[in-house]
């Protein structure tokens, strides 16, 4: 099968290479008929993340059909249209019972690489490392699904794949970004980030309730996607006021905003000044690995006893953490890779109620075939991208 | 102790190295006689980084063996790539010559420290404790009687041991077992449980004259809240080789502690999910093996049969 492939930082290429196969009970085969590019593909893309290795296939947010179940599968059938949640869980060790499946015990087969980095291990993740097990990736024609009888999500009213795709991963991750803001009427949320999750980290927050919604970044065709399609009332050109934490008092009476929503991540932009030269030099020369402008600027402007949602990922350490802020004003910090399997059916009957339709953010479409094209495109926001879809 | 004292001057030694090498390789180059590109500056870098880690390593610790041991592979890796300099060079270099012979001089000085240490080292421990022990634990949701019993037939562990090969019960509490030792060998010993207490612990010690030395005890007690059973692993034994086998394992990826702990992974991954979980990356499922040996994230030419579908319990 044709499949897209990390070879080092900077490319990708699409390779011929051998068709997935079941390789535990429990697995299935599905063949891909949608796939995407998330932002956090970047990051690896970029050399950010450790542990990539040549040969790689990448890609997290994927449906399909499926073509082949292991013999412990009851719950799905050959044919069956699914989208796949990009967290691969057991559904069966306490984390999966407690609904925390990207904290899934036994999903990850490099856990010991991952206690090493992070001090307990994470899941497992499809193209995503070999700290998240080494698993092959989705921006192929098929794609090996372990845990079947678990994750993916049976989609049977001929919804479009653009409607449904983004259940994979930035939809619920931008839902659970707003969700653990526990937000309630009147708040004033900022999000910082107006790519795809930060589209649905907007969209959500509207939908749960907040007042008003303010959507930070230094592209003006992101904050339009973000005023006009999701919902955001006002919107920080960042390029154009680089004093946000002021901006945001200013807007909000002196008080802040009532919970901050990073959905960012470790290659966070300041666009200028000293601070963020210090920053892209210290990542550069690997002695931090995320640069921490988004995270300093929201804990900063958070009114005090707000909550701070980290939805950008992040991979390790970095300097000059806030810490004294956070503490002296009562600040709560709520994170984590999503736990789509969590949200995914209740957003999908969102979708099917009309209260939503995730395909606003696609900006692009393409064949397979020409995924590096897409990740240059995303990656230097040409061509006003916003999301890339694969066509296999 | 002379060699504690050669010990320290080969610390400093190091960072009188190491740090011209990180801040100016280019001199370095010209210095020995080497070729300068990018390249050769990139290794002198490298190495620098090695020489200023084995300074820190060797005055920081209280027993600096292994750093000395860690010197004498790095020095046989800059003999290595001064033989790749002398032969990138067309005509025959003097100063080549000179750093090659003052390596080679260093490399036997850091052997011969490093061998006392360990010997040294060797003596003071033994009386301490015998031979390596490593712990693990991990909670297991599931009852702790069906954990138990899985432990208790013995015959079970090869499931999840990852370099167990076979356990045969030969009746009165004894048992024969193979192992994968270190670099593909194989190593098999008898064993003989001596204390059962149902649902709590087993007990267990290799019978005299065994190739592989080793006792251990497996603690099972509830976990609290209904979070499952807590099983804690205790192992202590002669690792095959000595100190020097230990070492080789541990180069060969094959880190015992590392290893005790992946074991408990696979044996909770078959507890709690009915088998050994596998990605393309690593088949055969959760082990020790290093990162840089696994393969690529994509999937297998043709799978193994003993990889594919079955529920190994």
């Amino acid at each position: 099968m044709r499949a897209n492939v990390w070879s080092g930082r900077n490319t990708v290429q699409v390779e011929n290479v051998p068709d997935p196969k079941i390789l535990n009970s429990r697995d299935a085969i599905v063949r891909i008929t949608s796939t995407a590019i998330c932002g956090s593909d970047l990051h690896l893309y970029d050399g950010y993340v450790p542990t990539m290795k040549k040969g790689d296939i990448l890609g997290h947010e994927f449906m399909g059909e499926i073509t082949d179940v292991g013999k412990d599968v009851q719950t799905l059938q050959v044919g069956d249209r699914v989208v796949v949640p990009f967290p691969i869980a057991c559904g069966t060790c306490n984390q999966c019972q407690a609904e925390m499946y990207s904290c899934c015990e036994n999903s990850n087969p490099n856990a010991g690489l991952a206690e090493k980095m992070f001090g307990h291990p994470i899941c497992g993740i499809y193209g995503y490392s070999h700290l998240t097990g080494g698993y092959a990736g989705g921006q192929a024609e098929a794609a090996r699904v372990p845990f079947a009888d678990v994750g993916p999500l049976k989609i049977e009213n001929g919804l479009p794949d653009e409607s449904v795709l983004f259940l994979s991963d930035i939809f619920p991750t931008g839902y659970m970004g707003a969700d653990m803001c526990n937000i309630s009427p009147g708040d004033v949320i900022a999000v910082w980030g107006a790519g795809p999750v930060g589209q649905f980290a907007i969209a959500s927050a509207r939908m749960l309730g907040a007042e008003r919604v303010i959507a930070i970044d230094k592209y003006d065709y992101r904050l339009r996607m973000a005023l006009t399609r999701a919902g955001a009332t006002e919107a920080i050109n960042f390029d154009e006021q680089p004093d946000v934490v002021e901006q945001l008092k200013e807007m909000t009476g002196g008080r802040g905003p009532d919970a901050c929503i990073d959905a960012v991540g470790m290659e966070a932009d300041h666009g200028h000044g000293a601070v963020h030269a210090y920053d892209r030099v210290k990542q550069a020369a690997r002695l931090e690995t995320d640069r921490p402008h988004a995270i300093r600027e929201a804990i900063m402007a958070c009114r005090s006893g707000g909550v701070i949602s980290i939805m950008g990922a992040y991979g390790g350490f970095m300097d000059k953490f806030p810490i004294g802020p956070l503490m002296q004003r009562s600040l709560t910090v709520r994170t984590g890779q999503c736990h789509v399997q969590r949200y995914m059916r209740p957003l999908l009957q969102r979708i099917q109620n009309g209260e939503i339709d995730p395909s606003f953010v696609v900006t692009h479409r393409l064949q397979l075939n020409d995924t590096p094209e897409g990740y240059e495109k995303f990656k230097h926001k040409r061509d006003d991208c916003v999301k890339v879809v694969l066509k296999p | 102790m002379h060699e504690y004292k050669l010990a320290r001057f080969l610390g400093w030694f190091s960072l009188a190295l190491g740090a011209p090498q990180l801040a100016r390789p280019d001199l370095v180059n010209r210095l020995i006689g080497a070729r300068d590109d990018r390249e050769s500056r990139f290794w002198q870098r490298a190495v620098g980084v090695r020489e200023v880690a084995a300074w820190a390593g060797i005055l920081s610790r209280r027993r600096p063996a292994g750093w000395l041991w860690a010197r004498v592979a790095g020095d046989v890796k800059d003999l290595a790539l001064l033989g790749a300099a002398f032969r990138g060079k067309r005509e025959s270099s003097p100063r080549l010559a000179a750093a090659t012979a003052s390596v080679a001089g260093v490399t036997a000085l850091d052997l011969y420290t490093a061998v006392r240490l360990s010997r040294h080292a060797d003596s003071t421990t033994e009386e301490e404790h015998k031979g390596m022990k490593v712990k693990a634990s991990i909670t297991v949701r599931q009852p702790l009687a069906e954990v138990f019993v899985v432990w208790e037939n013995i015959e079970n562990l090869p499931i999840f041991m990852e370099h167990v090969e076979s356990v045969r019960p030969t009746g009165n509490g004894r048992s024969h077992w193979t192992a994968k030792g270190p670099a593909g060998r194989s190593v098999e010993w008898e064993a003989e449980v001596i204390a059962v207490t149902p649902n709590e612990i087993i007990e267990w010690r290799s019978v005299e004259g065994s190739d592989v030395e080793n006792s251990g005890t497996v603690r099972f007690t509830p976990a609290p809240g209904l979070r499952g059973t807590e099983v804690h692993l205790e192992i202590e034994y002669d690792a095959p080789g000595g100190k020097l086998g230990e070492a080789v394992a541990k180069l060969l990826g094959e880190d015992p502690a590392q290893q005790v702990k992946d074991d408990l992974r696979r044996f909770k991954q078959v507890m709690e999910t009915g088998e050994i979980v596998r990605s393309d990356a690593t088949p055969e499922g959760t082990g020790a093996r290093k990162f840089t040996k696994q393969r690529p994230a994509q999937p297998l030419e043709e799978p193994e049969p003993a990889l594919v579908g079955g529920r190994t319990s």
